[in-house]
């Protein structure tokens, strides 16, 4: 792409490794001023670890940033505000008990270039005007007295963006700022950085939704497993191709899809609902069966609802309303809704579920492999009433340990210790010992090499021909198409489809992620 | 400010794994070296042999029958306040509130040994005024244990908080049962039938507690190590998330382990009480529930652990009291070489969890760009 203007911001061969992990390699970007460019991307494919070097968190390992054109150097966020890059983040760190005008004016200690004598007055009115000015310029809607507590998700959002102009940023940086904003308060924002980019204020979006890509940018630059691939023009471009350029077209994985044998229902999910605390919709109206002897894939982009529908099955999401229900050999039905864990486990539901989370809430990262096993187990009655029955867990950790192939000192390791493939084979390893009847994942195979995913594939099947009913969260789409019977496509908390996994076309699949039902597919 | 923007000149990186042999090197090298510190601190500043003091030291501790017996019935009765803080030390529940436990221990069997020595036999009287200890240590911590299960309320403030009511209280009552009348003290509690007094075993005062010390540490090591309790509330302890996964009633947990932690609390107020003081006062905690505290932490919540790093801490007590009549020295002193040998103790875990590298060769990184 040629263009004779100088970029307001160009990186040229960032690469940044984190241990072993590549998280960029030689990526190049150039965005010019009065533009929005879309940094689309698969998770883990490097797009926040890229804006964190040009923001100052990260400093690149190689590589060189320019800004209008004059190599810098960027090693704190200072640096980054000093060449008028702002980052709003997915995660807002603003403090709850101060008003929107005291986060925004908090660290800032200079005033039109001038550094403010250390005891000057906090001048909180001159403040409010500026933010009042810069609200009426972009057609934000903040109320400087407002305290952050009192804040929707979408008012602290616009506390974050006016904070970075107030700091007097021209290049704004967003980490998915739609993710946790419903579709009018997706609209408004849009409308804002149109203002914005109008202004001549250079914005890059992080996004992994293809029609907010279509929707507000001007260019899009598409990263994958941190290898920049392509930087397009939107106008010039169609979901299908950058889908295609997302996702890559890699060597066939050739994962084993057995038939299916004896299909029976075994849990039923009825107009499940659930919301989160703040009564954000995550799930609604989630209606689907899962069969024994048949993995049931679930695909989705990220964050719309495939955590909660897992949680919510396995006990630990609070449910709005809905029913779970476990369908017994003998075709009776147990609703799970509203039982914990524990109180499943006690129905006599043998429900194994790997969480997305696997140092966080499958395991205990602090804890060697052996107590880890015991985490399932340990309930279970011991030669003494009360106390542990230490020996077996000690048994099932040095087999998984064998047959997994877990790289490991000795099943006394922490397993923090270990790599995330053999962390995972920990964690698999010890749900299918629990002899499951329903097999839940997410992200199964997340971070780990080739090796480790197919031994994760072929210990699915092997449940799935035990007649075990699987539910597989996956987010590559090459891999849900492959092991899957069915598959289940959430977009925004909605079952926007399900479909047959033998037959199914990978871009039917991405065009119902994005939107219910499929809209136009063709 | 350093302008010159090249690398550090030292690096410290998180140690992965240590040798228990390692390990112990650097906690024995700390306590030499601080022993080195404190024998130039105190020749500068008194002019002694610095090994006459540390003589003197161990003399006051170890010396006599006495003073070991003296020795013995302290550390049992900080072991007791440090094993019951470790349950909810390990589950990450910040309980600073072990001191108002043990006078809530306290309170409860003065209680009973002032109001009840006539109406009950002796044997009655000591198991009722145990039972009320249990529970009144229980229920001091009960309540913080429950805002925090219910309404995750902060531990830390709420336990501490707790320590200065039950202070108030003993003070309130302390008026009450005053014995003379203005004097403002409680003084011996039935000085002369010995009611409610616990007996000595085999003839010495103190075997009791100790005895009672060792039995509860050598419990809650196994409750901690091999019982079911005990591994549910280290995974509280680890990840919420995790308990909650696998089905670990989290709020329940954390109430049953702060039970657990004033049960011993209080048979430690009842052991003051009725065992070795025979009286109340609103200092008879001593401090031990702050002293716990770091007992605890030294000993990584391991109760056999808690044996050293306690009979440490009394053994700087005593010995610092003993040199500073020894030598007619300021009370002070005493405390000062205890300062600084714990200074280098907590320092040491910090090489044992860091390791640090000087610089050597010049590191090609953010400079060369």
């Amino acid at each position: 792409m040629q263009d004779s203007r100088t970029p307001a911001v160009s990186m040229r061969n960032i690469t940044k490794t984190f241990g072993t992990v590549v998280a960029n390699n030689k990526v190049n970007l150039d965005i010019y001023r009065g533009e929005i460019l879309s940094l689309l991307g698969e998770n883990g494919s490097g797009k926040t670890t890229l804006m964190n070097m040009l923001s100052g968190i990260y400093y690149p390992d190689e590589g060189q940033i320019y800004i209008d054109g004059k190599p810098v150097q960027i090693a704190s966020p200072k640096d980054a505000y000093d060449y008028g890059i702002g980052m709003i983040h997915q995660h807002f760190k603003l403090v709850n008990v101060f008003t929107a005008a005291q986060n925004i004016i908090l660290g800032i200690d200079e005033e039109n270039g001038k550094k403010l004598p250390r005891w000057s007055r906090l001048d909180l009115e001159s403040a409010s005007k500026k933010i009042r000015e810069i609200c009426d310029a972009y057609g934000f809607d903040v109320d400087p007295n407002q305290k952050v507590y009192d804040m929707s998700v979408s008012q602290k959002q616009t506390v974050e963006i006016v904070k970075v102009l107030y700091k007097g940023a021209d290049i704004l940086i967003l980490d998915e700022p739609t993710a946790v904003l419903t579709p009018q308060e997706t609209e408004k924002l849009f409308k804002v950085l149109r203002n914005m980019r109008a202004d001549g204020k250079t914005v890059i979006i992080i996004t992994h939704k293809l029609h907010e890509v279509e929707e507000i940018s001007d260019k899009v630059a598409i990263l994958r497993k941190g290898e920049f691939i392509g930087q397009l023009i939107t106008k010039e471009t169609n979901a299908q191709e950058m889908t295609n350029m997302m996702v890559g077209h890699e060597v066939k994985l050739n994962i084993d899809r057995p038939e299916p044998k004896n299909v029976k229902p075994k849990l039923e999910i009825k107009n499940l609902t659930v919301k989160t605390e703040d009564g954000i919709t995550k799930l609604d109206n989630v209606s689907f069966t899962a069969n024994t002897g048949e993995v049931l894939g679930i695909a989705g982009i990220s964050g719309c609802g495939q955590k909660e529908l897992l949680e919510a099955i396995a006990g630990l999401q609070p449910i709005d309303h809905g029913e779970i229900l476990f369908i017994e050999d003998d075709g009776s039905k147990t609703n799970l809704v509203g039982m914990d864990a524990l109180e499943i486990d006690k129905k006599g539901v043998s429900l194994a579920f790997v969480p997305e989370d696997r140092l966080g809430m499958g395991l205990v990262a602090n804890m060697n492999l052996a107590d880890n096993m015991m985490l399932r187990s340990f309930r279970r009655k011991g030669s003494i009433a009360g106390f542990t029955d230490r020996k077996t867990p000690r048994e099932l950790a040095e087999k998984v340990v064998e047959e997994l192939e877990v790289v490991t000192p000795g099943i006394d390791t922490p397993v923090r210790r270990l790599s995330g493939g053999n962390v995972q084979k920990v964690l698999v390893g010890r749900e299918i010992a629990m002899n499951p009847t329903v097999l839940m994942s997410a992200y199964a195979v997340r971070g780990l090499d080739i090796n480790a995913s197919y031994t994760i594939y072929d210990l699915i099947n092997k449940q799935k021909e035990r007649g075990v009913a699987v539910i597989f969260v996956g987010e590559d789409l090459d891999v849900l198409l492959e092991l899957s019977d069915r598959i289940l496509v959430l977009c925004g908390g909605k079952v926007s489809g399900i479909v047959d996994g033998r037959t199914a076309d990978k871009n039917e699949v991405g065009l119902l992620m994005t939107q219910v039902g499929g809209g136009a597919i063709g | 400010m350093d302008k010159q923007k090249k690398e550090p000149l030292i690096h410290i990186t998180k140690r992965k794994e240590i040798s228990k042999k390692h390990e112990w090197a650097i906690r024995l090298g700390s306590i030499l070296i601080a022993l080195v510190v404190c024998a130039i601190i105190t020749t500068i500043t008194t002019h002694l042999n610095p090994i006459s003091v540390y003589a003197t030291m161990i003399d006051g501790s170890f010396g006599s029958e006495r003073k070991i017996w003296a020795l013995l019935k302290e550390l049992s009765i900080l072991l007791m306040v440090s094993v019951a803080l470790a349950p909810a030390f390990k589950m990450k529940f910040w309980n600073l509130g072990g001191g108002g436990q043990v006078m809530a221990g306290v309170l409860a069997t003065a209680t009973c040994m002032i109001t009840l020595d006539e109406k009950l036999s002796n044997g009655m009287l000591i198991f009722v005024s145990l039972i009320a200890a249990l529970i009144a240590g229980a229920l001091w911590a009960f309540i913080p244990a429950f805002c925090k299960a219910k309404w995750n309320t902060n531990e830390t403030l709420f336990t501490l908080m707790m320590n200065y009511v039950a202070t108030q209280i003993v003070a309130y009552y302390i008026i009450i049962w005053e014995t003379p009348k203005g004097s403002g003290k409680i003084g011996i509690i039935n000085p002369n039938t010995n009611a409610g007094w616990l007996p000595t075993v085999a003839g010495k005062q103190y075997l009791l507690p100790v005895l009672i010390s060792i039995a509860v540490t050598i419990f809650m090591y196994i409750y901690l190590r091999y019982s079911k309790q005990g591994y549910e509330l280290s995974v509280v302890g680890e990840s919420q998330n995790t308990a909650k996964y696998v089905g670990i009633n989290v709020g329940k947990v954390i109430i049953r382990t702060l039970i657990l932690c004033g049960l011993i609390c209080g048979l430690t107020g009842w052991l003051l009480v009725a065992g070795t003081d025979h009286t109340m006062t609103t200092t008879l905690e001593a401090g031990r529930g702050f002293l716990g505290v770091m007992v605890a932490w030294l000993a990584h919540f391991n109760p056999l652990g808690m044996v050293l790093s306690g009979l440490l801490m009394v053994f700087m007590s005593r010995g610092g009291g003993e040199i500073s009549t020894a030598f007619g020295l300021n009370k002070s002193f005493g405390d000062i070489l205890t300062g600084v040998i714990l200074f280098f103790v907590i320092g040491s875990e910090f090489f044992i969890n860091y390791q640090v590298h000087f610089r050597k060769s010049h590191r090609k990184e953010a400079a060369d760009v």
